[in-house]
């Protein structure tokens, strides 16, 4: 069983998105430490990317501010090294293609197996391009994550398939951001996901309230919150750790139904 | 192991999110469709001679090749298609094969303004909704075409994202695409972005290379010895290269924007600088740092104003075949008013990089020889921009 199936182990998963170096890698590790403690029972560590074409612009700010910053792969790497001097939960990275392609494929991949990584999403790779990064995952124990979207239709049997670590389900249709009302038949998109693998899934994109997820969690094995939290830590900038903490316990207290 | 799908040597290929998948796989089965169906080439064909003006002339440059005293110069006067550029054979494909479709809604990304006024102008002819995306500096640069866009019923949306430019256009457009598909086409300027666009935007373009392959020979009986051309993403450079790869005798030459020198950061030249890289849906080279984070590119032309090249032209530079040279921002302008004066003909400032090397190439050839420059577009709109260059104070 990879490591990132123990997200699922208790009841429904809490699934936090954070963009490193956003204000800066100490703030990162700090709200990543709350969010476990309020928590989250998976980490999604963003490595920023200069042109984000999947994220809305509270995400976008996020890489850019923390590209401004200085941050870099390797201080990511870093980063992790230190977070897993006691954080336990499973942690991913969310980047872009050219993040992983630039640093090389396979060194990326040690790097992350040395660090504590446990698998990646990369968002730019679909389906017909994964095979020029997940051997050099699966030859590691490392899982590729893939997505499937409200558009994905006759294709969500072919990913599920094939799906390693967590199948990440996208709730609508754009980019990342908060959504007042998601619109997709979740439900049906889950029930083909199940009749093709055992493998649990998770949606994301749009969620920000307890209420969305715990209807979102309910309908499927976990919910993603990404903006709403990088919005909380735009707002709070260095002192960002207690809010993302209370509002990571309000979440997954939603999402248990207490 | 790399997807075949696409690819031009190890560049090309699909690299987007799934959310757009099944969005390229219709539109590359319609293509395929539409490019067998001999109705809809006639369609395109009597689009292309009745509304924009094809074949346009291959002019020889008699003052030009004088005054260099080399190569006898001919340049491709794509200026002269309806909306002053290349662009408009492209996106009457696209328009048409959107139509084709069912989408009733195109929406674009414009650098300099010519793909985006392009666009508005098929849009209004076939009666499409149209939403332009283009990068805030890029609506200061090119004002007069913002005006144009919106005079056609356009929507113009200024991009402020990253350096406001031509790439944060592309990715203001794929993400507008992601949020709306089932009545909207994305119609890309360029060979680049997923398969299959840099093949759909290839095939529409190469128009150029077979007239000036046709016009060559009648005029010179045989074939030329160097086609120039800018490149940025670089359509109207594979429209005049394509038919010429398989002749081997034919130097295809495609001048890049170095801006303020390929030794600064100010420069778009993305061969000279550039490495390999995944952006925008395509493998290919782009300007970017050791992380892979993508350079904020600089030129003096909105229209070359961009950190990659199309893939079949990184696979063109890979196999040799083809030869990109950098060009700087003062080379470039210095051909602009060169062209000007010597021939009557204001060129755009992403053609006069051609120019620029065309000048420095000619005199080294023989008068024998023969040079076709694509003059992809013609230059009214850059005027301001280069008077302000020279430091007039000239606004639109």
């Amino acid at each position: 069983m990879s490591n990132i199936a123990r997200a699922f182990d208790h009841g429904k998963a809490f699934i936090a998105f954070i963009t490193c170096g956003d204000p800066d890698l100490q703030t990162t590790a700090a709200c990543v430490r709350a969010a476990v403690k309020g928590g989250a029972d998976l980490i999604e560590l963003g490595i920023p990317f200069s042109d984000p074409t999947a994220e809305g612009p509270v995400i976008q700010a996020a890489n850019e501010r923390a590209l401004k910053g200085g941050v870099t792969t390797d201080k990511i790497f870093g980063l992790v090294e230190d977070l897993r001097r006691d954080v336990t939960v499973p942690m991913v990275f969310m980047t872009y293609a050219n993040v992983v392609y630039s640093y090389g494929i396979e060194r990326f991949c040690d790097r992350c197996v040395e660090t504590g990584i446990d698998g990646m999403i990369l968002p730019d790779v679909p389906f017909e391009e994964k095979e020029e990064f997940a051997p050099a995952c699966r030859a590691r124990g490392l899982d590729f994550v893939s997505l499937i979207a409200p558009t994905s239709e006759h294709r969500v049997a072919m990913i599920a398939r094939e799906a390693e670590g967590f199948l990440y389900i996208v709730s609508s249709m754009g980019v990342t951001g908060v959504r007042s009302e998601i619109t997709t038949d979740i439900g049906a998109m889950v029930k083909l996901v199940r009749a093709n693998t055992s493998i649990p899934c998770a949606v994301g994109f749009g969620i920000s309230t307890p209420a969305q997820a715990k209807k979102m969690a309910d309908l499927s094995d976990g919910a993603i919150v990404g903006s709403a939290i990088v919005k909380l830590i735009a707002e709070h900038g260095a002192d960002a750790a207690g809010p993302v903490g209370a509002y990571v316990k309000a979440m997954k207290d939603g999402i248990m139904g207490l | 192991m790399t997807n075949p799908n696409g690819r031009f040597g190890v560049h090309g290929g699909q690299y987007i999110p799934e959310t757009l998948m099944n969005a390229v796989i219709e539109l590359e089965a319609a293509y395929n469709e539409a490019k067998n169906d001999p109705s809809f080439r006639a369609e395109l064909t009597a689009l292309f001679n009745e509304y924009a003006g094809r074949p346009s002339r291959l002019y020889f440059a008699r003052r030009m090749t004088e005054d260099l005293g080399g190569a006898k110069i001919y340049l491709k006067r794509e200026d002269l298609n309806h909306t002053g550029a290349h662009k408009i054979n492209n996106v009457l494909g696209q328009a048409l094969l959107a139509k084709r479709m069912g989408k009733t809604r195109l929406i674009a990304e414009t650098g300099a303004g010519q793909h985006g006024v392009a666009t508005a102008t098929a849009a209004a002819l076939l009666g499409m909704a149209c939403v332009v995306y283009m990068g805030v500096e890029d609506t200061i640069r090119q004002a007069l075409n913002v005006y144009r866009m919106r005079l056609l019923g356009a929507e113009v949306i200024p991009v402020s994202t990253g350096t406001g430019t031509l790439k944060d256009a592309v990715s203001a457009a794929m993400r507008e695409w992601t949020n709306r598909i089932s009545d909207t086409h994305y119609c890309l300027g360029s060979v680049m972005g997923p398969h299959p666009f840099p093949t759909i935007v290839r095939d529409f373009q190469p128009v150029i290379s077979q007239e000036i392959k046709a016009q060559v020979i009648e005029k010179e009986g045989r074939l030329p010895d160097a086609v120039l051309a800018c490149v940025g993403g670089g359509s109207n450079a594979i429209g005049a290269f394509y038919h010429f790869i398989e002749d081997k005798s034919v130097r295809l030459i495609g001048c890049e924007a170095a801006g303020r020198g390929v030794d600064t950061f100010e420069t778009a030249a993305t061969i000279a600088t550039g490495k390999l890289g995944i952006f925008h849906g395509m493998k290919s080279y782009f300007c970017q740092d050791e992380y892979g984070q993508i350079a904020p590119v600089y030129s003096i032309s909105a229209g070359l104003d961009y950190p990659g090249i199309g893939p079949e032209h990184a696979w063109l530079h890979d196999t040799g075949r083809a030869e990109y040279v950098p060009v700087t921002d003062d080379e470039a302008v210095n051909a602009f008013e060169y062209l000007s004066r010597m021939e009557g003909i204001i060129p755009a400032i992403e053609s006069a990089h051609a120019v620029a090397h065309a000048m420095k190439l000619a005199p080294t050839m023989g008068k024998d020889k023969i040079m076709v420059i694509n003059i992809s577009g013609r230059g009214d709109k850059d005027c301001a921009a280069i008077a302000r260059y020279r430091g007039e104070d000239l606004h639109e």
